[in-house]
């Protein structure tokens, strides 16, 4: 598996975080995104390339500037991260209610 | 329909909620966790030992052709019935290590009851093992927030 096409390996660093979050309420150039950050500008370029690969982040060009576009579709697959643990405990907790139910209607009927 | 099961992880701690609502008196519900044959049949696993009382141990397995594919155990540090249990909980080859289990009974009405397990880890990292997911431990505010976007915008 390649580490930097995940997407979840994409989102545990702060810094990558922090430009989904700017680029979730507007388009930005590379040059706009690193003037938000301390970070050197070849340092936001790498982040921007790694969110790019792993499809959190569209690139657009329009006239002589490229635009990064927030991707949220690719976003929603990681909102369910916690999705399968819920489901697991529903499924659990669906049983043990008509377990008890079951039982609950046979001693109904003694 | 509104999930009923809800999952309360937050980012940076090493515990989580789960909360359910059950269709269920609350001394039915109890029962569920306190009676050996009805934690064999919602659990799917074997009693192969428990104790409901205040320093007492209970251990599970489960085998799966003749194999067995699961093992946990625990001790009880206190049992209340209808109210409380609250008990350690291992499950045997596995890196989540040693979990503390608080699970609270409580009646809704005399026909609904309501259940709330709040688990401590050892470690946010062992709570992340617990998860399946190496990266929870990652999540902060702006996943939050990206989380509400990526909702609304579904």
């Amino acid at each position: 598996m390649n580490l930097r096409r995940d997407v979840f390996q994409a989102i545990a660093d702060p810094t990558r975080r922090a430009i989904l979050l700017l680029l979730t309420s507007q388009s930005m150039t590379a040059g706009a995104i690193a003037s938000n950050f301390d970070t050197a500008r070849p340092t936001v370029s790498k982040h921007l390339q790694i969110l790019t690969e792993c499809e959190l982040l569209k690139q657009e060009q329009q006239g002589r500037e490229v635009y990064y576009h927030f991707n949220p579709k690719r976003m929603k697959e990681i909102a369910d991260f916690l999705e399968p643990f819920r489901q697991h405990w529903d499924s659990k907790f669906n049983k043990l209610e008509s377990v008890m139910k079951k039982h609950k209607h046979k001693s109904n009927g003694k | 329909m509104e999930n009923k099961t809800h999952i309360n992880a937050e980012e940076g701690r090493q515990d989580l909620l789960i909360t359910r609502e059950f269709d269920l008196p609350l001394e039915l519900l109890f029962k569920a966790y306190s009676e050996a044959e009805f934690i064999e049949e919602w659990m799917g696993t074997k009693v192969v030992k428990l104790e409901n009382k205040i320093h007492g141990s209970y251990q599970f397995e489960t085998s799966h052709n003749g194999k067995l594919v699961f093992k946990a155990h625990g001790t009880i540090h206190n049992f209340v019935s209808n109210h409380c249990i609250t008990r350690t909980f291992e499950m045997e080859n596995m890196p989540i290590g040693v979990q503390l289990e608080f699970l609270e009974f409580e009646a809704l009405t005399a026909n609904t009851s309501k259940l709330g397990i709040h688990i401590i880890y050892k470690s946010e990292k062992h709570r992340a093992e617990q998860l399946k997911l190496p990266f929870a431990y990652g999540l902060n505010m702006a996943h939050n927030k990206l989380q509400e976007l990526s909702i609304n915008l579904k």
